[in-house]
């Protein structure tokens, strides 16, 4: 989404290019197209469009991304402040 | 609407129901015709449709049963009615969204055979329409997960569109007695939710990522299930911004009646009270807090692309401070500091509700939105508490 984008050097997605196996699943599931698959091997080229759904992660096959997944939500993230993690995980946001 | 005149059942595939087989057990006693002319009343309605069972509702969008080796399975109608269009309504405006959802299993459309491919989706009533007025002239299998009435993406984010629950499902729906193939075809946006290799692992059926749009999938079957780099990313249109702005205000109109209320109060703290000025210091403040939601959950999202910064906090401030200036003259008379005390009211309620409007988007990360909540929260709490002590001092000012 080219018009869109969001706050630069935040996501905290990892991939490790060792553990990739070329299998292509997160460039599938990228909603933002933040992977590509070059050489058999996928790359992020475009870190700051990761809005860390946690697509990815969920669907590589060798655990070779990380992201800390969760939902961009201000009202989930106040809760998850006053209450920990665990009971937002309870809360309707969105 | 090309309603058919006979309404079926739509029983879940846990229930068969009755497909017009031979019944067991005794006939029926021959029985004197039914009058369709009475000698007294109105007519009587049509009969009942041999699809309708006691203790089931009939759903409006099954238009008949598909007989499987699992049992029938309801195929629903690829158009939408006046009901349909209603409940979306009421669904965008929020009224009893949580309830808006259909019966979790298999349903289909057209005349689907062993080979035809299986969709899966969610039981908000607002997705499986949009995914089902999507499919004209298709004849496929559709996997409805029990998202508990919740769109996809949030389903995945919430865990209840799942790797579990698609394993569960095909399982309860015995979708490998029904399909020869192994292939589950997934909407994109479910892939938080859904580890691909899990599901193989649990139930033997492939997950094909579908595209991000119900709107594609019929491009996609063409393509031989491949995705165009389009149907493969999200977009975040004007006309998609626009629907998601009733929500959003019904969800704050009811913590606003309190806040309206409460404005009211403060108002009318005086040394010499009077009810009028009460009356009109209120009305003031809280035209400032209607504009401050206006600002943050109508322009806002209206006006996203065009207002400054990333942060929505900020692009929240500056709408609201021109909704500020914009209502001035609207307030009467208001002395020079009341003006100012109104304009950082507006500004940080505008800010805080475009904040919040982060979730609503498809381009945001929870770390940003941590990350600018740590900024913003502090500026908009401080205005907040300078324009309530300004509010209160101002009579004993003057």
């Amino acid at each position: 989404m080219e018009t869109f984008r969001y706050l630069p050097g935040v996501s905290t997605l990892r991939l490790d290019a060792e553990v990739c196996i070329g299998c292509g699943m997160c460039s599938s599931v990228c909603p933002h197209s933040v992977f590509v698959l070059r050489d058999k091997k996928a790359e992020i080229i475009d870190h700051d469009a990761c809005i860390e759904c946690g697509g990815c992660s969920a669907n590589c096959p060798v655990e070779a991304i990380t992201v800390n997944p969760g939902v961009g939500c201000a009202a989930y993230i106040i809760q998850k402040w006053l209450k920990g993690s665990k009971a937002a995980g309870l809360v309707k946001c969105c | 609407m090309n309603q058919p005149s006979e309404k079926k059942d739509c029983c879940g595939q846990d229930y068969p129901c009755d497909t017009g087989l031979q019944p067991l057990g005794p006939r029926p006693l021959p029985m004197a015709q039914p009058d369709n002319d009475p000698c007294c009343g109105p007519r009587p309605g049509p009969p009942s449709s041999p699809n309708e069972r006691p203790g089931y509702t009939l759903c409006h969008f099954v238009d008949g049963f598909v007989d499987t080796p699992a049992g029938p399975v309801p195929r629903v109608s690829t158009s939408l009615n006046p009901a349909d269009f209603l409940g979306n309504i009421r669904a965008r405006i929020g009224f009893q969204r949580d309830r808006y959802r259909i019966a979790p299993g298999l349903y289909c459309v057209g005349n689907p055979d062993p080979e035809s491919p299986v969709l899966v989706s969610a039981n908000y009533k607002l997705t499986f329409d949009t995914v089902r007025k999507n499919l004209k002239g298709l004849d496929t299998w559709l996997l409805v997960l029990d998202t508990r009435g919740i769109n996809v993406w949030c389903a995945a984010g919430k865990k209840t569109f799942s790797t579990d629950e698609i394993i569960r499902r095909a399982g309860l729906s015995s979708l490998a007695k029904i399909v020869s193939h192994r292939n589950l075809i997934l909407p994109q946006l479910g892939a938080p939710g859904v580890s691909a290799h899990r599901v193989k692992k649990g139930c033997g059926f492939q997950v094909v990522w579908g595209p991000v749009r119900a709107g594609d999938i019929i491009k996609f079957l063409e393509n031989e299930l491949q995705a165009s780099p389009a149907m493969r990313t999200v977009t975040f249109t004007l006309w998609e911004r626009f629907v998601l702005i009733p929500v959003e205000l019904t969800l704050i109109l009811k913590p606003s009646l309190w806040i309206l209320l409460l404005i009211f109060f403060i108002s009318g703290i005086s040394p010499d009270f009077s009810f009028s000025s009460a009356w009109h210091r209120g009305l003031a403040a809280a035209s400032a807090y209607g504009m401050g939601i206006f600002a943050g959950a109508v322009l806002v999202p209206l006006l996203l692309p065009w207002l400054p910064s990333r942060s929505f906090y900020i692009k929240g401030m500056v709408s609201g401070m021109a909704g500020s200036i914009a209502l001035l003259p609207f307030l009467g008379k208001i002395l020079p500091l009341e003006a100012m005390t109104l304009f950082l009211l507006t500004s940080a309620v505008s800010s805080y509700t475009a904040m919040n409007f982060t979730g609503a988007t498809p381009f945001t990360s929870p770390s940003g939105v941590e990350k600018e909540m740590k900024r913003g929260i502090p500026l908009q709490a401080g205005a907040m508490l300078v324009a309530v002590a300004a509010w209160i001092a101002g009579p004993f000012m003057g």
